[in-house]
């Protein structure tokens, strides 16, 4: 069980100059303060009945569903790519890292026209799913994929840090005792690194949750098929400008409560309890 | 820009400054208002916010409108109708608006925006357009609804989507889409990608697909005809200019740009 840092640490420098304060408070009121005009907007009479609706709760749901589902392969692809990245050493590891984090980016749309034109029915990869019988477009299974697609550096960029900060001295005390790579993995680096997979994961969900142009172009859009709650807040702004800002406020609401039940700050790799030299920098 | 800052924050602060700038107003700076009535040249820069269907014949217009008027610039800006709507009731600095339908200028009107009665200066009728090889061998409107053939449409919310309602219950074509897009270019995407078997777009969208897409008539006898007004925003400082702009498209010569491009006339 990893420890979490202490609290009370002995002294640490700790001075931040003035002007930062200054500076940090306009940056922290640039991202508030449109929250709050958006908060002002909604309309609290109508509210339950407009997220209620069957169109909104299709939405909701399948924004819920596909954005865990992507949250999932990040995991699954995302912890070996950090670790390759972090850990191993290849020719060309550079080139891949920045390959890796394109979607960062790379507009969304251009996200979604790269998956149509590969997973597409007429793609490279598409044409020959679709002799299998396999059709990916304007299914829940294109909506995961565009997500998953501009959601997996965030959680590789992650760990990756955490990774690297974490060091590998652990790892080589186990393997010294004669421990396998795969139980080095298993028993020491993935519970050091908990809390940055963790991080990382809930980076992904809420990028996950947010995405729109890539699964516009990529997915299509059909209630409770591929229409996530993004798009259905950019159709309702068409004709209920008050439904998109009700929708828009739960959006955010569920991505305040995702994140504050999981999202610690960065840069702190949990610790093994370590008596020696617990309090060195 | 071209000059190059060696301090980021100076960059930053002007960046800023300029954007500000750009954001408030927009009248100022963009040249000499026109005076009104007898000035023999009309000046300045007008701003005309326009449907996105109208991307190219407006710009054409708008080369025409700067010819014949040398001291005077067109800014066009082009987005969804009602993206364009809220814009302007929010203080988007636009002298002149064209929608792609009369219910976006209506909001409009509502908000006391419009000077004057808009001018009706287009009409645009939906066809149907598959990809050019036609793997469904789609022919008739009522071939969407066969079973297995993926229909993209614009979703009701939207004009376009609006109008496929329309004309599907008017043949009576029981359409089962397997997408309902956002706006008419994306229907428009799916089709020219070879992801659709079929869509419905304005004949206008199609004719300038060019060659990436087929299209075939609905053959409907009464089609939903979908109407676009154009009108001068009441809080612009340019009314001379605006006129001046609203004339041309609703004359001969906008008639001419618009009809090639394959837009009906009233």
């Amino acid at each position: 069980m990893p420890a979490l840092a202490p609290r009370n640490r002995p002294w640490q420098y700790q001075a931040v100059p003035r002007w930062v304060y200054v500076v940090a408070a306009a940056g922290a009121l640039f991202v508030l303060v449109p929250l709050v005009g958006m908060v002002a907007k909604v309309n609290w009479g109508k509210f339950i009945p407009l997220i209620t609706s069957p169109s909104s709760l299709d939405a909701l749901l399948l924004s819920l569903k596909t954005a865990s589902a992507s949250t999932a392969l990040c995991i699954i692809f995302g912890v070996p790519l950090a670790l390759v990245l972090a850990r191993a050493q290849f020719p060309g590891q550079r080139i891949l890292r920045a390959l890796i984090l394109l979607p960062l980016v790379v507009p969304p749309v251009v996200g979604g026209l790269a998956l149509l034109y590969t997973f597409g029915r007429e793609g490279l990869v598409g044409r020959s799913l679709t002799v299998l019988g396999i059709d990916i477009a304007f299914s829940t299974t294109a909506v995961v994929m565009a997500q998953a697609f501009v959601a997996l550096p965030f959680l590789v960029l992650s760990l990756e840090g955490t990774l690297r900060t974490a060091g590998q001295k652990y790892e080589a005390v186990a393997a010294t005792l004669g421990a396998r790579p795969s139980t080095v993995l298993r028993r020491i680096t993935v519970p050091l690194v908990l809390p940055g997979l963790l991080s990382g994961a809930v980076l992904s969900f809420a990028r996950s949750l947010g995405e729109f142009g890539a699964t516009l172009t990529f997915a299509g859009s059909l209630q409770g098929v591929t229409r996530t709650l993004p798009l259905e807040i950019y159709l309702q702004r068409e004709t209920d400008p008050d439904a998109a800002v009700a929708l828009s406020f739960l959006l955010i609401a569920v991505a305040v409560v995702v994140v504050a039940l999981t999202y610690r700050a960065p840069q702190q790799p949990a610790r093994v309890p370590e008596p020696t030299e617990a309090a060195a920098p | 820009m071209t000059r190059i800052f060696r301090k980021p924050a100076a960059a930053a602060a002007l960046l800023l400054t300029v954007s500000l700038a750009a954001c408030s107003g927009g009248a100022a700076g963009t040249g000499t208002t026109a005076a009104p009535g007898s000035t023999p040249g009309l000046s300045g820069t007008l701003t005309v916010f326009a449907a996105a269907s109208l991307k190219s014949t407006f710009t054409d217009l708008a080369t025409i409108f700067e010819k014949d008027n040398p001291r005077a610039k067109v800014a066009l800006s082009f987005d969804g109708s009602s993206t364009l709507v809220s814009q302007i009731t929010q203080g988007a600095p636009a002298d002149v608006f064209a929608s792609a339908d009369q219910a976006n200028m209506a909001k409009l009107s509502d908000a006391r925006l419009v000077e004057g009665t808009p001018a009706i200066f287009a009409t645009n009728i939906l066809t149907m357009v598959v990809p050019p090889d036609n793997p469904a061998h789609i022919k008739t409107f009522a071939d969407l609804a066969r079973p297995g053939v993926k229909v993209v449409v614009c979703a009701a919310q939207v004009p376009c989507g609006a109008a496929a309602k329309t004309d599907e219950a008017a043949a009576g074509v029981v359409v089962k889409p397997v997408s309902e897009e956002l706006n008419v270019t994306s229907v428009l995407g799916k089709v020219t990608s070879g992801e659709a078997d079929a869509g419905l777009v304005y004949v206008t969208d199609a004719a300038t697909a060019g060659d990436k897409v087929k299209a075939i008539p609905l053959k409907l006898a009464r089609p939903t005809v979908n109407k676009y007004p154009i009108a001068a925003v009441a809080t612009s400082q340019k009314q001379a200019l605006a006129k001046a702009f609203l004339t041309l498209v609703t004359g001969p010569a906008g008639r001419k740009v618009l009809r090639d491009a394959g837009f009906g006339t009233p």
